[in-house]
């Protein structure tokens, strides 16, 4: 239970992957649908769930990883039949055809619903993804502690 | 059952997917007075397990969730 009594739901997600990414969104806005208070933290790939679709980086390294994971959220690929970006186009068709939101959409929903998306500050500057690369809405950057705390206090924990 | 109850609202979920049927009914909850009933159509079949849980998660009763053909029809009244 959160300070105000709510069920909640705190959620770290690592991952990138169209495919995981898909999933977590749907948990967050299922979970933020039954009333739940929902916190996302993301952190190392999973930062690119957040980005508008920019270049990022300031070193050589940085600008590599810009370079090879640039792009927002619909530039994320499948953990499986990614085919160098056929995978995602297919992905997105299906999901399309059978009336299920873009990834995008399924971020619009969840600011909506008012779940909290915060980014891991200590990935963001490892792979220098600074915060006006996200999208508006997005929270102020946090560290470990804060997400352990919600952790703690929350009624579902998962890892994705 | 369904003959007597007086509808609020009626939403069409038809074509949505989860978790949207779930999500349009709790976006819409607050539309209708305390006591009040939206009447929900949806054709995915995961809405007849979601909408019962969201109902019992968020303290509102699922009056009928009837098969009617292709469709599934709910009768949510909200309780609070």
């Amino acid at each position: 239970m959160d300070e105000n009594g709510k069920k909640s739901l705190a959620m770290v997600v690592m991952s990138g992957d169209f495919d995981k990414l898909t999933g977590a969104f749907i948990i967050a806005n299922g979970a933020a649908a039954m009333g739940m208070d929902v916190t996302m933290f993301f952190t190392f790939w999973g930062l690119r769930a957040l980005k508008k679709n920019v270049r990022t980086g300031s070193t050589f390294f940085g600008k590599m990883v810009g370079l090879m994971y640039g792009g927002g959220i619909e530039k994320s690929h499948p953990s499986k039949f990614a085919f160098g970006g056929m995978g995602r186009w297919m992905f997105n068709k299906m999901m399309k055809n059978h009336g299920v939101q873009s990834l995008s959409e399924m971020r619009d929903l969840a600011l909506q619903l008012g779940v909290g998306l915060y980014a891991c500050q200590m990935s963001m500057d490892v792979m220098e993804i600074p915060q006006e690369s996200f999208v508006d809405g997005v929270k102020d950057p946090v560290g470990v502690g804060f997400f352990l705390l919600k952790a703690q206090n929350a009624d579902i924990q998962l890892f994705i | 059952m369904s003959d007597e109850t007086k509808i609020d609202l009626e939403l069409d979920l038809k074509g949505l997917l989860c978790p949207l049927p779930m999500v349009k009914v709790s976006q819409n909850i607050n539309n209708v007075p305390v006591g009040g009933v939206i009447r929900a159509v949806a054709t995915d079949p995961g809405a007849m397990a979601d909408i019962p849980a969201w109902a019992q998660s968020t303290g509102n009763e699922v009056l009928s969730a009837d098969k009617e053909g292709s469709e599934f029809v709910f009768l949510v009244k909200r309780v609070k």
